[in-house]
């Protein structure tokens, strides 16, 4: 079942185009890792994915009961103020306020899928905590969370180990693997290629001159994709 | 024995529940502001009430009428050039405050003594008139009751409003509610505390209760709770010892600013001595 999809798109912003004739599409369960250097417009990508901007040409289709609201966003770091005073519950809280329809508080029924999001990425005895005094992978984990009480169906996960330790960032790709092996699918733009290498299954590789989609073991024998490799110091060939 | 002296006045009396709902409402708004670094906004639109209060008096026109149309629409366009980045939202302020000031200072210097400039620079919290009384009274209620209604939406936008937005919450229609009550706050709050002082009622509480409050929910109330305790202080204070009131709350901010300040310093140092000994 396909929950996004594009055809002949082109994106940009204000009239000039940065990408074009893109295709696309996202199975339901799928893993799918957007890499791409600078400039090459993954953010721009991002941000049409989520409707936060127009494509300048064709239309992003939502289906398989995937509403557009309905995907789980992990924003960039560089987003987020570190220094805010919250707890970690209101933060997670914050994430199913697009379905949220009192006036006052949230219901018990929110409170406790809070409780069991953070139970499933292993922070439930930070519920009370300040989330300004987390480590650095413990906030993305928070913020996971609080992406989880959005959607349940698809993760889109922006660069989401950027300043974080090695051993901190395979422990975030391993619970996204594992949220992705129960069922949700993920997006996920990446300047790391251990994800794209291990954990995806499909790619979409934008660039300045063209852009590659398919699955995972076309990618690496295509041009593109050898060129990703050598680049990132894994060229054995 | 003083407090009921205040209290038989039925002036006096006035001015201190305005002057205490004006102060909650600019608290609340203040955590928001400060956080989403807007806070100098509130003080770039004091000055901009004092430019349109100079030329409400010059024409002889009702100064709320002038002012909180001319407040509202800058506080719309303060908002957008920080957001958009084109001319610094910083130096924008900036621009707009002294060209305002500017304005209100030759309006009032043209028109002669009739008008106090005093008044307007300071405020005057004592003569506070009934028809003020009750716009500041219907603007306070009006914006507690959204800020409450639209607490967690206030809240999700100043933290992260990108997630905010992907997730398909109208970020843009909760600043533009924040301006608003910025805008209406600032133009009643000028009369009781003057121009000059009026940004500091939004400012000080959220600055304080950050220093405090490790969650929002608490940065909340505390700002809310200073606000009022430092009202009552200060207006006590300006009443015992006959010193001008703006200046006396504003004072009791700043103590209290101070001493949270010297106690977070404290604490962190406590914290450091802890972990030390605990690792010998």
């Amino acid at each position: 079942m396909i929950l996004i999809s594009g055809r002949n798109l082109t994106l940009g912003y204000e009239g000039q185009p940065i990408i074009r004739n893109l295709s696309f599409s996202v199975e339901q369960g799928d893993y799918l890792c957007i890499v791409g250097e600078n400039g090459s417009g993954k953010s721009t990508f991002v941000k049409t994915v989520l409707s936060l901007i127009e494509p300048l040409d064709g239309e992003i289709r939502y289906s398989g009961g995937l509403k557009k609201n309905e995907i789980g966003y992990l924003p960039q770091q560089s987003g987020i103020q570190r220094d805010f005073p919250s707890s970690v519950m209101e933060v997670v809280l914050s994430g199913c306020l697009n379905r949220h329809k009192r006036i006052f508080g949230y219901s018990a029924e929110e409170k406790k899928k809070a409780c069991s999001e953070l139970e499933k990425l292993g922070m439930s005895e930070y519920r009370k905590a300040s989330f300004q005094e987390l480590s650095g992978g413990q906030q993305q984990r928070v913020l996971l969370a609080r992406a989880l009480m959005a959607t349940e169906k698809l993760l889109f996960l922006d660069e989401p180990v950027t300043g974080l330790d090695p051993k901190t960032s395979s422990e975030l790709y391993e619970i996204v693997d594992s949220l992705n092996r129960n069922g949700i699918t993920i997006m996920m733009v990446t300047h790391d290629i251990h994800p794209a290498l291990n954990d995806a299954q499909t790619i979409l590789h934008l660039s300045h001159n063209g852009y590659f989609f398919g699955p995972k073991e076309k990618y690496f024998l295509s041009p593109m994709g050898m060129e990703f490799m050598k680049e990132a110091g894994h060229d054995h060939s | 024995m003083i407090i009921a002296e205040i209290l038989s006045y039925p002036f006096l009396l006035r001015a201190l529940a305005v002057g205490l709902l004006v102060s909650v409402s600019a608290s609340l708004l203040g955590v928001s502001l400060v956080l989403r670094r807007f806070s100098m906004i509130g003080d770039g639109l004091s000055h901009v009430g004092f430019g349109a209060l100079g030329i409400a008096a010059f024409f002889s026109l009702s100064p709320m009428a002038v002012t909180i149309p001319v407040v509202v629409a800058s506080a719309f366009l303060l908002l957008h050039l920080s957001s958009s980045r084109k001319l610094g939202g910083d130096s924008a302020i900036a621009l707009l405050s002294s060209a305002s000031l500017a304005i209100g200072v030759i309006a009032v210097s043209v028109k002669g003594v009739n008008t106090d400039l005093n008044a307007f620079l300071f405020g005057s919290i004592l003569s506070v008139s009934k028809s003020d009384g009750w716009i500041s009274l219907i603007v306070s209620v009006i914006t507690l009751f959204s800020y409450i209604v639209f607490y967690h939406q206030i809240y999700v936008t100043t933290f992260d409003a990108s997630f905010a937005k992907a997730t398909g919450i109208k970020t843009e229609r909760y600043t533009a509610l924040l301006s608003l009550m910025t805008a209406l706050v600032i133009v009643v709050g000028m009369r009781i505390l003057g121009s000059l002082l009026i940004s500091s009622l939004i400012i000080f509480p959220a600055a304080i209760a950050m220093k405090i409050g490790k969650t929002y929910l608490s940065v909340s109330v505390i700002s809310a709770l200073e606000a009022v305790v430092a009202f009552i202080l200060g207006f006590i204070a300006s009443y015992a010892f006959s010193l001008p009131t703006g200046a006396s709350i504003v004072a009791v901010h700043t103590v209290f600013f101070i001493l949270a300040m010297a106690g977070k310093a404290l604490r962190t140092r406590l914290m450091t001595l802890q972990t030390k000994n605990s690792v010998y």
